[in-house]
């Protein structure tokens, strides 16, 4: 077990109860999807995983260690985010700063690692996600799926254990949800471990191993990918599963 | 035109060029670094929301923005000597400068900040960078190309207040025009001269402000 989180509480302004007791646990290669409709509280489990959010409640442990997300120190925060990987639903990339650059920040700046090194390595995450020749354009000069592809490149470089991914192709006009997804595979076929919150369903049934369904601010239901989508057990599921089944336009089907 | 007035112009330029260059623009240039650096200060602590210097930094941009400039010059230069403390007119002349600017810059700062995505210092900080890691290398940079039209402005709007220096003895170029005027009396053409050498100035800062804003437009333009 690479991941595991126990028991997440979170609420906003003292009243809206946004994760409510959520669980699960992560295997080192799992590709696991989590899906449900807006506002369950799926970007907000991502956030509290990775600190950007401070649950009030769980345990979380990782890396062979147990942590208290409510008090979790900055050190240990730092610690713990240099071994995990953030993909955003809005890309994200340093403005200021090109592709290239934007892999190799992070690793010069927090790792400290010799810049003609972190140059190497962050040629290398771009030409895996196929942008070798994007190196020197600023993400103003990229389409949203050449950023996103960045992105990805940067979470990738400093080879962490895990990457957490929100909604990776929301924001992408549909003609280029297709690039980031091959690459998303392609990570998946190398082993990388992800959790993925994601609507496309393709990616869920075909992609990753394992589904979780949240709403709100609960895990419905999780299992294996085949049987969450052929045998759903909770009622709720197989409700989800048709309206977003019937949403599905042909093309998108395998 | 009569030739002798067309005479003092001609020698007075000089008298006037030289205080211009050797006091009004090191005026500027020394209190506006010096703002700039108050600036920031200013800005980040109401940015990163730091108590106490957050309350601090609101304090001193209420005061300074809500009072003239002249009179800050008065009580510094005139007044602060009545409770011991006695400045050369130069250094006053820097002190109450650049605290008036950096006041204004500060609003100009943080304004840029607040432009910047959230979303980037998330994505710093997911990459494992410190939060003042994250202020130095993406957000300060991007905030200062935002602010730079801005401060740009600020410059040549100091610059032709420092005119208000005269006031507390600075021999900066409009007090040599006064003095030149008085022995004259030549007052309208000598004001009109002083006029153009601060046109002058502004104009030459206007082109570096359109050159600084070139380059630093780099990453926010599309070049393809
Ligand atoms: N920073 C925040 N402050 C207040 N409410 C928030 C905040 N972030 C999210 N929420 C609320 O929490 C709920 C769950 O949001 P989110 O985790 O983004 O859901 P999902 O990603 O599943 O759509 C929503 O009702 C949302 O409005
Ligand atoms: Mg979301």
């Amino acid at each position: 077990m690479l991941l595991k989180a126990t028991n997440v509480h979170k609420t906003f302004d003292n009243t809206l109860r946004v994760l409510d007791g959520v669980s699960l646990s992560v295997e080192q290669g799992d590709v696991v999807s989590i899906l449900g409709p807006s506002g369950s509280g799926k970007t907000t489990l991502l956030r509290c995983l990775n600190f950007l959010e401070r649950a009030d409640e769980g345990r979380l442990e990782f890396g062979g260690r147990e942590y208290d997300m409510a008090h979790t120190s900055k050190r240990d925060i730092a610690a713990i985010r240099k071994k995990t990987g953030f993909v955003f639903q809005s890309y994200n990339l340093f403005a200021n700063k090109t592709a290239l650059q934007n892999v190799t920040e992070g690793l010069i700046v927090a790792r400290k690692i010799p810049r003609d090194q972190a140059d190497e390595t962050g040629r290398r995450a771009l030409a895996k996600v196929g942008l070798s020749d994007r190196c020197d354009h600023y993400p103003s000069q990229l389409s949203g799926g050449q950023q996103q592809r960045v992105a990805i490149a940067r979470a990738i470089a400093a080879e962490p254990q895990i990457i957490y991914f929100d909604e990776p192709t929301s924001a992408l006009d549909p003609e280029l949800i297709g690039e980031v997804l091959a690459v998303m595979r392609q990570l998946a076929d190398d082993g990388m471990t992800m959790l993925v919150v994601t609507h496309e369903l393709n990616f869920a049934r075909y992609v990753s191993n394992k589904v979780i369904f949240m709403e709100h601010g609960r895990i419905v239901e999780q299992g294996p990918a085949r049987e969450f989508f052929e045998n759903p057990r909770e009622e709720r599921t197989r409700a989800f599963l048709q309206t977003v089944g019937d949403r599905l336009s042909p093309q998108d089907k395998e | 035109m009569d030739s002798e007035l067309i005479g003092l112009l001609i020698d007075s330029f000089g008298k006037i060029l030289l205080p211009g260059l050797a006091m009004t623009l090191p005026l500027t240039a020394i209190s506006f670094a010096l703002a700039l650096i108050i600036a920031v200060a200013a800005a980040l602590v109401q940015f990163a929301n730091v108590r106490v210097l957050r309350q601090l930094a609101r304090f001193y941009i209420w005061v300074i923005r809500g009072t003239p400039l002249l009179v800050q010059l008065y009580i510094v230069f005139y007044g602060l000597p009545n409770v011991g403390v006695t400045l050369e007119p130069f250094p006053a002349a820097i002190i109450v400068f650049s605290i008036n600017t950096g006041a204004y810059a500060a609003e100009t700062v943080r304004a840029a900040l607040e432009s910047v995505p959230v979303g980037q210092i998330e994505a710093g900080e997911c990459v494992g960078m410190s939060y003042l890691q994250v202020m130095r290398r993406i957000v300060l940079p991007q905030a200062m190309r935002t602010a730079f039209p801005s401060l740009a402005n600020s410059v040549i709007s100091l610059m032709k207040d420092t005119s208000l220096a005269a006031n507390i003895t600075v021999t900066e170029m409009f007090m040599a025009t006064q003095r030149i005027a008085a022995r004259t009396y030549e007052h309208l053409a000598l004001y009109i001269e002083v006029a153009i050498v601060y046109l002058l100035f502004s104009t030459v800062l206007t082109k570096l402000q359109r050159m600084g804003e070139k380059r630093l437009s780099a990453y926010q333009s599309r070049k393809e």
